[in-house]
């Protein structure tokens, strides 16, 4: 009789940034075989990755340690069969992948199949297969909708009595709620708030200002459950632009700041509103390009950097540790660019010992908590108004891959250290 | 810049004045349990950091059963020079375990102060896991947890089912269990699991088996109702149930085991011995006797020889001497020499309830004398009781008892220590799955496979 090849991954449930094991055992020695991941979205699109591999002289094959020859994914790749994951041929085009229900787990079948295929999985009868769970939510994490004072978010708490170090967690120009980072935030020990400050409705979105992102900050802070002088702010894209803002600004003192694929160029003075800070890259949005796929490149909005420091975030100011995160090919925001200038600016106004910049090459736009898929282009809903185009992120598969699982395990370090007043930040080990 | 007068006096004031700092900093203990979510038979790595150097701590878990009953382990920890408690690597110096134990917060648990006596942890829902809190508090504590504030707290749960394990009812032709398939096409290689005297249906085991690949069917064989009549006077019943199994389209038809504890040991080394009609490819039995025969009534056999059962000085029941003597008579005792598949027994040592090292023992004899030892694993445990179970749940020696024939609640004696059965459960637990694995599991050569 045939061997019964066997599969494993652990863990079996794990947190969306952990590392998962695969490994096949059982197998012929030198057989050659595809390991594939499959995922039903929400949206209920599906999601794959697959690899080739050969056993070894055991029968064995070890994800974390043996080469993939081929797939959506080349060479040694312990977190391949997520990172790399695309919508499966056939699919609607500009898909994004991102989770709305924090509650439960995003599942994923992890198969094993002979020979090296690379379509048709379906029609194919797996040699093994394997189900693995992958959580935002750790156990014991409560999830707070916020509505109180005008402000609209979503307050993720680790569990226990607390108080916990905060972070206010603020996306991009997509708007609406984004609540899965914040999740996993919380599952690491802070309280961390989602916060909604980009609205569909026109009239609602002239009202927000910085005045709101203030009372937000103050929100978090009054919350018993929360250290009120531990708080960080952490932005991606526009929200990064909300964070320097906020950060420069006498009238709150978060203790760090976490800035993604932002822009300086941005700012949202005091008795703005979002709308009006948004005019700058309305007025330049003739420098909009279009690549050979019609998607949209919007990155020389942005540019260039103005000299007069009255047109960007006074970042000289800054008197809290600052992280910048950025990808080199972003092809979305000039974040590049804009690092640089905030580097010099800080070297000028004396406080550059308050900053650390993380630059990938190969990297995007979207840098997100590791192990989900990437995406080059895809579909984006313009606030307000609700307009849909396809934009270029930038970023090629590994390298983004491998940016993300870096920059999450640094933000995490640097909130750690600076918001848990550790002792000896070296300490921590590793994701 | 100039000397100050006193040398010795400036750089004593200096690190007064960094100590005082160093105090005055006041750290969030970072408490890590990886996995957060994991099967019962993992093990868990709980590390505490971000703690002031050489600080007394008390690392505490506590579970809420699903009878509500509470109940709690905890063990003393002193921080490192780096602030760190590693519960795999640091020797706890007191509390419900003692020296470096990883999984001492789960075996040494034990019912809260206060709480009902004779209890007994065992899981009913499999689809839901087991919730563990563990906290750490400042220093060294023994008792009211409950009312001080612990410096953090992580959740974590304790799965019997993996994603993917599916849970389906059995009722044909008058056999009644619960059947559990591992995810993906199979084929799989499959285990007829039976309890013992306790009667019921649970569940655990079996559940926790298909999440390690095994069709596994749980048999329901002593019921608690007491109109339906005892399956356990013939092999009949337990042959229509073994059948079940084969016939399954996902199960590989001649790699199916028996898995039995105290008499469904006893049940499945009779169907190994005697049955025409099935033919197990291998057998676990944990504290069975082979002087259980499927052809006396099963009443006859409780109420033999009753006068032997002792009370302890706990009025506990001790049942062990009813099974003693060993007859010498091969008709009384199931006939070792007649197996023909791979055995493995299992033993503790200090069983109290089932004479099972005479009975090993014994056993043994049967086969090196009729020449089939070879098939023969003995696995044997000091100062373990008898109810050897997947590793990592509390253990106790006693415990309420229902007798399933009258209904009358009696607290037996199972035996056994709390560390002693913890290290069996967890040896005795890893050797079984690597022997179900050797003998189930056809592979391309013979090179026996590794732990998964």
């Amino acid at each position: 009789m045939n061997s019964v090849p066997v599969l494993t991954v652990k863990p079996w449930r794990a947190l969306f940034d952990e590392k998962f094991h695969v490994v096949v055992r059982n197998l012929p020695p030198t057989q050659e075989v595809t390991l594939h991941s499959l995922h039903q979205s929400e949206d209920t699109d599906y999601w794959e990755a697959f690899g080739h591999y050969v056993s070894d002289a055991q029968g064995r094959v070890t994800v974390a340690k043996d080469e993939s020859f081929g797939g959506t994914y080349e060479g040694v790749d312990p977190m391949g069969l997520l990172a790399s994951m695309r919508p499966i041929p056939g699919s609607r085009t500009g898909l994004r992948f991102r989770i709305k229900e924090v509650h439960t787990p995003m599942v994923v079948h992890i198969s094993v199949y002979r020979g090296h295929v690379s379509q048709g999985f379906r029609e194919q009868v797996a040699l093994a297969s394997f189900v693995t769970e992958r959580w935002y939510m750790a156990p014991g994490v409560r999830r707070v909708d916020i509505t109180e004072g005008g402000v609209t978010g979503t307050l993720f708490l680790p569990p226990g009595p607390g108080p916990f170090p905060g972070v206010l967690d603020m996306w991009g120009g997509g708007g609406g709620l984004v609540e899965y980072r914040a999740a996993l935030l919380a599952s690491h020990g802070f309280a961390a708030m989602a916060l909604m400050y980009l609205f569909p409705d026109a009239q609602k979105a002239a009202t927000i200002g910085f005045h709101y992102i203030e009372n937000a900050f103050r929100l978090l802070q009054d919350h018993p459950l929360v250290a009120s002088d531990k708080i960080a702010l952490l932005g991606t894209s526009f929200g990064a632009s909300v964070a320097l803002s906020l950060a420069v600004s006498e009238t709150v003192k978060p203790i760090c700041c976490v800035c993604i694929s932002g822009s300086h160029v941005l700012t949202l003075k005091a008795n703005q509103s979002i709308a009006e800070s948004f005019k700058v890259m309305k007025e330049h949005v003739h420098k909009s390009r279009m690549d050979e796929n019609n998607c949209i490149i919007w990155r020389d909005t942005l540019l260039p950097i103005p000299e007069d420091s009255d047109l960007k975030v006074d970042v000289g100011r800054i008197t809290c540790p600052l992280l910048l995160v950025v990808g080199q090919d972003d092809t979305n925001w000039a974040a590049v660019e804009s690092a640089d200038d905030v580097s010099n600016m800080m070297e000028r106004a004396g406080n550059s010992h308050l900053l650390t910049t993380l630059s990938y090459p190969g990297a995007g736009h979207l840098i997100e908590p590791p192990y989900g898929p990437h995406c080059r282009a895809c579909t984006f809903v313009l606030q307000p108004g609700q307009q849909r185009v396809v934009v270029l992120w930038g970023g090629l598969t590994k390298p983004h891959a491998v940016a993300q699982e870096d920059s999450w395990k640094k933000i995490l370090d640097f909130l750690q250290e600076h918001l848990c007043h550790s002792v000896k930040p070296h300490v921590y080990s590793r994701l | 810049m100039s000397i100050p007068p006193s040398l010795p006096m400036f750089i004593w004031f200096l690190s007064f004045f960094y100590r005082c700092l160093s105090t005055m900093v006041v750290p969030y203990p970072l408490l890590s349990v990886q996995p957060m979510r994991g099967l019962v038979d993992e093990k868990i790595q709980v590390v505490v950091r971000n703690l002031p150097p050489a600080l007394s701590v008390t690392l505490h878990s506590l579970h809420r059963s699903e009878d509500n009953d509470f109940w709690e382990a905890f063990g003393h920890y002193t921080s490192n020079d780096q602030g760190m408690v590693t519960v795999a690597k640091d020797a706890s110096l007191g509390g419900t375990y003692e020296g470096a134990e990883p999984m001492g917060l789960l075996w040494s648990m034990q019912p809260v102060p206060g709480s009902r006596t004779g209890l007994r942890l065992r899981r009913i829902d499999v689809l839901t896991p087991m919730v563990v809190h563990i906290s750490v508090y400042s220093g060294h504590m023994t008792e009211g947890f409950s009312k001080q504030s612990p410096l953090a707290i992580v959740v974590t749960e304790r799965w019997y089912m993996a994603p993917g394990v599916c849970r389906i009812d059995i009722r044909e032709h008058g056999v009644q269990g619960t059947l559990f398939l591992p995810p993906g096409p199979g084929p799989f290689p499959g285990v007829l699991d039976m309890w013992g005297g306790g009667g019921g249906l649970v569940e655990y085991r079996s559940c926790l088996l298909a999440s390690h690949g095994f069709v596994s069917m749980v048999l329901e064989y002593l019921s608690h109702n007491k109109n339906r009549n005892s399956d356990i006077e013939s092999t009949t019943y337990f042959e229509k149930a073994f059948r079940i199994v084969q016939e399954h389209p996902l199960v590989m038809k001649d790699r199916v085991a028996l898995f039995g504890l105290s008499l469904g040991a006893s049940v499945a080394l009779n169907l190994a011995a005697y049955s025409k009609d099935i033919s197990p490819r291998c057998c676990v039995c944990i504290s069975g006797c082979h002087i259980h025969r499927l052809n006396q009534s099963f009443r006859k056999v409780l109420n033999k020889d009753g006068y032997k059962i002792r009370f302890d000085e706990e009025s506990r029941v001790v049942w062990r001497d009813i099974s003693l003597p060993i007859p010498t008579d091969l008709g009384e005792k199931v006939d070792m020499g007649r197996i023909k598949c791979p055995l493995m027994l299992v033993v503790g040592e200090d069983d109290q309830n089932l004479a099972t090292v005479e009975s090993a023992k014994d056993m043994t004899q049967m086969m090196r004398a009729a020449g089939n030892e070879h098939l023969l694993t003995n696995l044997q445990y000091p100062d373990a009781g008898h109810l050897i179970e997947p590793p990592y749940t509390p253990h106790f020696r006693a415990s309420n008892f229902i007798l399933p024939q009258t209904r009358q609640k009696v607290m037996v004696l199972w035996g056994g220590y709390t560390k002693p059965h913890a290290d069996a459960q967890e040896d005795f637990w890893e050797k079984s799955l690597s022997f179900l694995r050797q003998h189930l599991y056809p592979s391309p050569d013979s090179v026996p496979n590794a732990k998964l």
